[in-house]
C-alpha cells in the first residue's frame, strides 16, 4: 500500500469513535436497503411461483388477469382455437383455483388446487414420493411438500382428507421450485377432478398452456389469440406482468422504494455528518501537510481513500448482516420471502458509492479551501 | 560570503481592496545566508508571519521577489512550489500540528511519506531523527501523551527528517515555559543548524534573542532595523 494511503487509513481507524459511527451508519443503511429490496424480490418471486413451477412457454388468459391467483375462467373455444393456430405444438388447459380442506380436528385450511390436463399432465411437479400415474386413481391428489405442507398436518401417501365435501386421497408428495406467496399449501390433481370437486363458474379453464413449435411462431400465436379477445403471454411476459402488478398497483413497490430511499438518506446523513466532523477535526493537520509540501491531489486521494474504504467495509458488513438475518429468518420461518440477487447487491453498492462520493466531496471541498497560511495565522 | 540561500527584495503584501485594504508588509528586503540563524521579531500584527509565509512559498506576495539560491520562488507553478517546500523547507508550526491519531514516529515520517519513500525505510529514517531529538523511547506514543517540549521536538524532527536546507520556526517558544523554550532553541542552534542550512525564526520572545545571528525588527509591516550578533560571526 502506498504510504500516503497507509497514513490515511491510520488517521481513520485510529479515531475509533468516528470510524465506528461511520461504519454503523453505512452498515445500517446497506442492511436496510438490502433487506427491503430482497424482501420485495422474494415476494415477487413467490408471486410468480406457479409460472416457474408449471413451466409453460405461453400462457393464454383473460387480459384482465394480472396475477396467477386471480385467473378468470375462459370458455372452451379458447382451447380449441389455440390448438388450431399454426405453430402450436400442443395446447392444454390448466385449472388454477382455491378450495377448503377440512382437517382432522374439524378446522379448515385453504389450499391452492392446480388441475393438470388429463391427457398429458403437462406442468406436473417432480414427485418425491408416490407414482405419477396414481393421480388418475379415484379422489387422487398430490401434495407439494414445501414450507406450507405442515399446515395440512403433514399428510403422507394414503392420507385421506375432505375437500369441498368430497373425499380426497394423497397419492404422492411433490417438490416444486418455489412455493407461493400467500402461504397456503398446494394440491395437484387432474383437470377434470379439479373442476368436478371445486365449485366453478360457467367456464372452467383458468389458463391455456401452449407449447410453440419454435420461438418464431410465438408472435403469430400471440396475434391469433389477441384476435379472439385474450392474451397469450410468454412466461417472461407473464412474470413481468405479475411483477408490475405488485410493484405499481398494490403500493408495495412504492413503499419499498420509499424505505430504500429513507435507508439511503439515513446512511448518507450519518456518514456525511461524521465524515465532515472527522475532516473538520483534522483540517489544520491537512493544512500543515499542504504547507509541508503535500499536493492538493494527494490530499484528495487520501480523503477519497478514507471515504471509500469506510463505505466498502460498511457495505460488506451490511450485506453480511442482511445475509445472516435472512438465513436465520429462513431457518425459523421457511416461508420467509426474501431473495438477494446480484442486481440488489449491485444497486446497494452503487448507493454506497454515492454516499462515499458525497461524503468525500464535502471533505475535499473543506481541505482544498484551507490555506497553509491559515495554519501560520493560527 | 557566497550567494545568499534566500534573498527577498521589496516584498509587499496587502489584504482586502479599496478602503478596506490593509498593508501587512511593505518594501521588505533581506537575505539569509547558509549557516545563519535569522530572527524576525516585532509586536503582534507587525507582519512577521506574513513575511515568513511569503519567504517560505506559502503566501503569494503582491509585490517583490523571493529567490532561493537564485530561483524565483513565485515564478514556480503550484506543484513545483509544493515540491520545493517538501524538499528544501522544513516547518515547525507554533501549535506543532501533529496528527493526534498517529504515533510520534509516523508523525515524523510524514515528509518522507510525501516524498514517496518506502514505508519501512521512512520509519527507519524517522527513528534516527527521533534519536537526534532525544525521543527514541517515545516513538510509539501518540503526541497527546507527550509534554509540550517533547511535542516541539517531534515537530522539529518532522521538519528536519527530509534534510531541508531551510528551516522555518513560527513562534517556537510561545507554548513553552521559559526554560524549555531556551533549551529547545539552544538545541536547534547547536544540533540542527549547520553550514548548509539556514533557520528563520519568527518570535517576540526576547529571552531567546541571544541565539540569533541576525535579528530583523519589524513594525507596521516594515523592517525597521537589522541587528547582527557579532559574537556569532564565524
Amino acid at each position: 500500500m502506498k504510504g500516503i494511503f497507509r497514513i490515511a487509513l491510520k488517521l481513520l481507524v485510529n479515531d475509533k469513535s468516528k470510524f465506528t459511527a461511520l461504519l454503523v451508519g453505512i452498515t445500517f443503511a446497506v442492511f436496510l436497503m438490502v433487506m427491503m429490496m430482497s424482501m420485495f424480490t422474494g415476494i415477487l418471486a413467490k408471486s410468480c411461483a406457479p409460472v416457474y413451477n408449471i413451466g409453460a412457454r405461453i400462457w393464454v388468459m383473460d387480459p384482465a388477469v394480472n396475477n396467477t391467483i386471480s385467473s378468470i375462467p375462459m370458455p372452451d373455444y379458447v382451447l380449441s382455437t389455440s390448438r388450431s393456430i399454426e405453430g402450436v405444438r400442443y395446447a392444454v388447459p390448466l385449472y388454477y383455483g382455491g378450495a377448503q380442506v377440512k382437517l382432522k380436528d374439524g378446522t379448515f385450511q385453504s389450499v391452492t388446487v392446480i388441475g393438470l390436463d388429463d391427457a398429458t399432465l403437462f406442468g406436473r411437479p417432480e414427485l418425491i414420493e408416490g407414482k405419477i400415474e396414481d393421480i388418475f386413481a379415484e379422489n387422487a391428489f398430490l401434495v407439494v411438500k414445501d414450507a406450507e405442507y405442515a399446515k395440512l398436518e403433514k399428510p403422507t401417501v394414503g392420507t385421506e382428507f375432505e375437500i369441498n365435501d368430497n373425499r380426497g386421497v394423497i397419492v404422492g408428495l411433490a417438490r416444486v421450485a418455489s412455493s407461493g406467496l400467500f402461504g397456503v399449501p398446494t394440491l395437484y390433481t387432474t383437470f377434470k377432478r379439479a373442476v368436478t370437486y371445486i365449485p366453478s363458474a360457467r367456464f372452467t379453464t383458468s389458463y391455456v398452456l401452449i407449447e410453440p413449435k419454435s420461438d418464431t411462431d410465438i408472435p403469430r400465436i400471440q396475434r391469433e389469440i389477441r384476435k379472439i379477445g385474450y392474451d397469450a403471454l410468454t412466461s417472461e411476459q407473464f412474470v413481468r406482468k405479475i411483477s408490475d402488478f405488485y410493484t405499481y398497483k398494490t403500493g408495495m413497490g412504492m413503499n419499498i422504494m420509499l424505505m430504500t430511499a429513507i435507508s439511503f438518506i439515513v446512511g448518507l446523513s450519518i456518514s456525511g455528518q461524521t465524515f465532515y466532523t472527522f475532516i473538520l477535526e483534522n483540517l489544520d493537520k491537512f493544512g500543515a501537510m499542504k504547507a509541508i509540501g503535500a499536493k492538493g491531489r494527494e490530499l484528495i486521494s487520501m480523503i477519497l481513500f478514507q471515504s471509500f474504504f469506510t463505505s466498502l467495509v460498511g457495505y460488506g458488513l451490511g450485506v453480511g448482516a442482511a445475509s445472516t438475518f435472512m438465513t436465520i429468518a429462513k431457518l425459523r420461518l421457511p416461508e420467509y420471502a426474501a431473495q438477494t440477487t446480484f442486481t440488489i447487491l449491485g444497486f446497494a453498492l452503487l448507493m454506497v458509492v454515492v454516499i462515499a462520493g458525497i461524503s468525500s466531496y464535502i471533505g475535499v471541498r473543506k481541505v482544498l479551501q484551507i490555506q497553509p497560511f491559515d495554519i501560520f495565522r493560527g | 560570503m557566497g550567494e545568499a540561500l534566500i534573498r527577498a527584495s521589496n516584498m509587499a503584501k496587502w489584504f482586502g481592496e479599496g478602503e478596506a485594504r490593509t498593508m501587512a508588509v511593505r518594501d521588505a528586503s533581506f537575505e539569509v545566508q547558509h549557516g545563519e540563524m535569522l530572527y524576525i521579531v516585532g509586536p503582534s500584527g507587525s507582519g512577521k508571519t506574513t513575511l515568513l509565509s511569503m519567504v517560505s512559498g506559502i503566501l503569494k506576495p503582491n509585490g517583490g521577489k523571493v529567490t532561493v539560491e537564485g530561483r524565483d520562488l513565485w515564478a514556480m507553478g503550484d506543484d513545483e512550489l509544493a515540491d520545493l517546500r517538501l524538499k528544501r523547507i522544513g516547518f515547525v508550526f507554533q501549535d506543532y500540528h501533529l496528527f493526534p491519531r498517529l504515533t510520534t514516529l509516523e508523525n515524523v515520517a510524514i515528509p518522507l511519506i510525501l516524498k514517496k519513500v518506502e514505508w519501512n525505510e521512512a520509519m527507519r529514517r524517522s527513528m534516527e531523527y527521533l534519536e537526534v531529538v532525544g525521543l527514541k523511547d517515545r516513538a510509539n506514543l501518540q503526541p497527546v501523551k507527550l509534554s509540550g517540549g517533547e511535542q516541539q521536538r517531534v515537530a522539529i524532527a518532522r521538519a528536519i527528517v527530509g534534510k531541508p536546507d531551510i528551516l522555518i520556526f513560527d513562534e517556537p517558544t510561545a507554548s513553552l515555559d521559559g526554560d524549555t523554550g531556551r533549551k529547545i532553541v539552544e538545541f536547534v542552534k547547536t544540533r540542527i543548524l549547520d553550514e548548509n542550512r539556514c533557520i528563520i525564526i519568527v518570535t517576540h520572545d526576547s529571552r531567546i534573542y541571544e541565539y540569533a545571528d541576525t535579528i530583523l525588527k519589524m513594525e507596521d509591516g516594515k523592517i525597521t532595523g537589522v541587528e547582527k550578533n557579532h559574537l556569532h560571526e564565524k
